[in-house]
This record gives C-alpha cells, sequence and structure tokens, in this order.
C-alpha cells in the first residue's frame, strides 16, 4: 500500500490533522458511520439490552416473591406444628388430671372402708380391754376383802364383813 | 503505522535516526491515487467501518442469546449500557433520559475508535480534529437549539449568575458566554490531542527502538505508554460522553 501511494500525503510535513483538504472526505464518512451506529444501538441493541434488564428484573422479583411465600409456608406448618404439640400436651394433662382423679376416689373409698374397720376392732378391743379391766378391779376387791379379814383374824379382831368391805372400796377409790 | 516504521529502520541503517510519529495519522486512499474526495473510501473509511463492526458485535451479536445470566460478551454490553444509562440519568435527570440513544452512539463510537488505534497498524480516526469536531460542534449546535427550543429566550438565564451580587453579574455574564462558545473547541480538542499526542509519543519511543543499545529501554517504554493509553482511550470516551450530558443539563435546567 505504501509503495504505490506517493504523494503530498506520505510525507507529513507538519501535522495531518490540518490537512483541510481531507476535511470534506473525513465529515462524509464520519457522519455516515454515526448515522449507522446510532440507528444499529437505537432500534436493535438498546430496546433488546434493556429488555433483557427488565426480564431480569423480573425474574429476580418473581424468585424474591416465591421465597416470601415458601417462607411464609413455613411459618404456617411450624405455627400449626406447635398448635398440634399444644393440644397434644394439653389433652396428655387433662387424661393425667382424670386418671389421678379416678384413683384418688378409689384411694378414698378404700381408706373409709380401711378406717371403718379400724374403728370397728378397736372399739371390740376397747370393750373386752374395759371387762378385762373390770374383772381385774373385782379380783383385786375380793382378794383385797379377804386378805384384810385374815390379818384382822390373825390380829385377834372380831371379822366384821361389812367394815372391811367399805374400807376396801374407800382405799380403793382413793 | 507500521508501515512507515520499517521504512525509519531501514532510514537508520543508512545512518542517523528517523523519527516519523506523524505518519500514523496520513489520510490515505484505500484503492490508489491521490485525489481525496468527499467519497474517497480512505483508511478513515475502513476503520469507521471496522468501528461500526466493533460496536455491532458488542452491543448486537454479544446480546443475541438475550440470557438472562449474561454470558461475558453480554455483561460487557450491559456494562456499557448502564454506566451510560446512569451517567445520563444523575446528570440530567429523568428528563435527560430521551436523549440517551445519541449519548450512547458517541460513547460507543469513541471507546471503539479510541480501542482499536491501538491496534498494530491502525488507524485512529478520533485523533483527527475534523472528526472529533464534528462531534463536538454536534453536541454544542444541538444542545444550543434544545435549549432555546427547551426553554425560548430564558435559555439565557444560563449566563445571568443570580447568586453573585448584581454588579458582578454582567462581568460574569460575558465570562460565562465566552466560556460558552469555547466548550465545543475544547470538547474536541481535548479527545484528539489526548489520541494524537499518545500516538505520537508511542511512535517516538518506537523510534528510538533502532538504536540497539537503547532498544530495551524503549520497547519497555512502548509498553508503559501502551498501558497509559488503554487507560487514556477509556477515560476520554468517558470525559467526552460525561461532558455531553452536562452541556445537556445546561440545555435543559439553564437556571442555576
Amino acid at each position: 500500500m505504501a509503495t504505490d501511494t506517493h504523494g503530498a500525503a506520505e510525507s507529513a510535513a507538519g501535522m495531518p490533522q490540518l490537512e483541510f483538504g481531507t476535511f470534506p472526505n473525513q465529515i462524509f464518512w464520519l457522519v455516515l458511520a454515526l448515522i449507522a451506529i446510532y440507528f444499529i444501538l437505537s432500534r436493535i441493541a438498546l430496546p433488546r439490552i434493556a429488555a433483557i434488564l427488565a426480564e431480569r428484573q423480573g425474574t429476580i422479583t418473581n424468585a424474591i416473591a416465591n421465597a416470601e411465600d415458601l417462607k411464609a409456608k413455613a411459618a404456617e406448618a411450624e405455627e400449626s406444628y406447635n398448635k398440634a404439640l399444644a393440644d397434644a400436651r394439653a389433652e396428655a394433662q387433662a387424661i393425667a388430671a382424670e386418671a389421678r382423679a379416678q384413683i384418688q376416689a378409689d384411694l378414698d373409698v378404700a381408706i373409709a372402708k380401711a378406717d371403718a374397720e379400724i374403728a370397728a376392732k378397736s372399739a371390740e378391743s376397747e370393750k373386752a380391754i374395759s371387762a378385762i379391766r373390770a374383772s381385774a378391779v373385782e379380783s383385786v376387791r375380793e382378794v383385797s376383802v379377804e386378805t384384810a379379814q385374815d390379818i384382822v383374824g390373825a390380829f385377834g379382831g372380831k371379822t366384821d364383813a361389812k367394815a372391811i368391805a367399805s374400807a376396801v372400796a374407800d382405799r380403793m377409790k382413793g | 503505522m507500521a508501515d512507515n516504521g520499517y521504512e525509519g529502520a531501514h532510514g537508520a541503517e543508512g545512518g542517523g535516526l528517523e523519527f516519523h510519529p506523524m505518519d500514523q495519522f496520513i489520510v490515505k486512499p484505500l484503492f490508489g491515487g491521490d485525489a481525496i474526495h468527499w467519497y474517497t473510501p480512505t483508511n478513515v473509511t475502513l476503520w469507521l467501518f471496522v468501528a461500526i463492526l466493533a460496536v455491532t458485535a458488542l452491543m448486537v451479536l454479544a446480546t443475541s442469546k438475550r440470557a438472562v445470566v449474561p454470558g461475558r460478551g453480554q455483561s460487557i454490553a450491559e456494562m456499557a449500557y448502564g454506566f451510560v444509562y446512569k451517567m445520563v440519568e444523575d446528570v440530567t435527570g429523568k428528563d435527560g433520559i430521551v436523549y440517551f440513544p445519541y449519548i450512547m452512539t458517541l460513547f460507543m463510537f469513541i471507546l471503539a475508535a479510541n480501542f482499536l488505534g491501538l491496534l498494530p497498524m491502525a488507524f485512529t480516526t478520533t485523533s483527527h480534529i475534523a472528526v472529533t469536531a464534528v462531534m463536538g460542534f454536534g453536541v454544542f449546535f444541538a444542545v444550543t437549539i434544545l435549549g432555546f427550543v427547551k426553554n425560548g429566550a430564558s435559555f439565557l438565564s444560563l449566563f445571568w449568575v443570580e447568586a453573585a451580587p448584581l454588579p458582578l453579574r454582567p462581568i460574569l455574564a460575558l465570562i460565562e458566554l465566552i466560556s460558552y462558545f469555547v466548550r465545543p473547541v475544547s470538547h474536541s480538542i481535548r479527545l484528539a490531542g489526548n489520541m494524537m499526542a499518545g500516538h505520537a509519543v508511542l511512535k517516538v519511543f518506537a523510534g528510538f527502538a533502532q538504536v540497539a543499545a537503547i532498544a530495551p529501554i524503549a520497547i519497555l517504554g512502548v509498553v508503559a505508554i501502551y498501558g497509559l493509553e488503554l487507560l487514556v482511550a477509556f477515560i476520554q470516551a468517558y470525559v467526552f460522553t460525561i461532558l455531553t450530558c452536562v452541556y445537556l443539563k445546561d440545555a435543559l435546567h439553564p437556571h442555576h
């Protein structure tokens, strides 16, 4: 290319930028190029990129909405799980209380019965004890009277049965 | 670019060092001949066309799958879209979004042209003041006309600084007016100047590589400057775009 373009332009004595003869040429082609780029950008590239960006924004928004939805569902599930758990616990407590009440009632009945039996038995025993005590006191009195008569007889006194009996009774009272 | 570099190397064998740092900017007809008419296909045409292909490949082909989870190409396209969209929204406000396709066109073209110019033997279209001036003055006229259409005569309040004390306002108005008309010049020269300077420096470093003794340093320099130029390629596209947004904001909301 350099070999066949000998001319004034090849020497570049000053600044090629200031060779005004080339200006119309440059301006003409530049304007064409700018118009071409403008149409390529404004008709094809820019709307397409805007659409891509909008679509991406939409996708991201949708994904975030989906995530929020799933999060809400998870929270709901957890809530119902907790509710079921609380219900079950309450029911268990109710059953336990009922069972306890039942047992308590049975126990009360049994205790009452046992108390009654014990009371009956102790009354019977007391009766027996008092009978035994009465017979014991009687025996003591008889023995005391006999002993007293014998002692009085031994000292040579006249035995007045009636007076001795009343004296023993007096002593036993005191 | 390299054509002339090789000639320089041959020249070095013959005698002294030869630098042709500006040869890379020469506009040449693609299919022979000397005359450059307004319609002649030149290397400018070729590299403008490559820039169109690059923008199409990135913004159209890479996004053709319309994947919700993007691949590498689509990610870059989306990043470019989001970058400029946010810039327009942040700087000009919601009502500036209408002009987003125009600003995106400027950004993608400048970015593609700057990066393509860094390929060896490539021609950097954005290093030419004719190219950047068309864009700079295009923005200037578009924004000025838009300002008057949207705001009528009250667009002129852009130059009348309400916040300043009254005696200072005429002076400030003059300064604002001058700075307003300087805008397209600085806007276009900033881009062309940055690209031209970077590429010329690369070429000068490459020229020093003709001398064996300093060739390693020169090549290291080329690598370092090339890295810097990659950064500049993006930054200048960004600067051009954000200034366009700022000017657009002035047109839409001229009241300070």
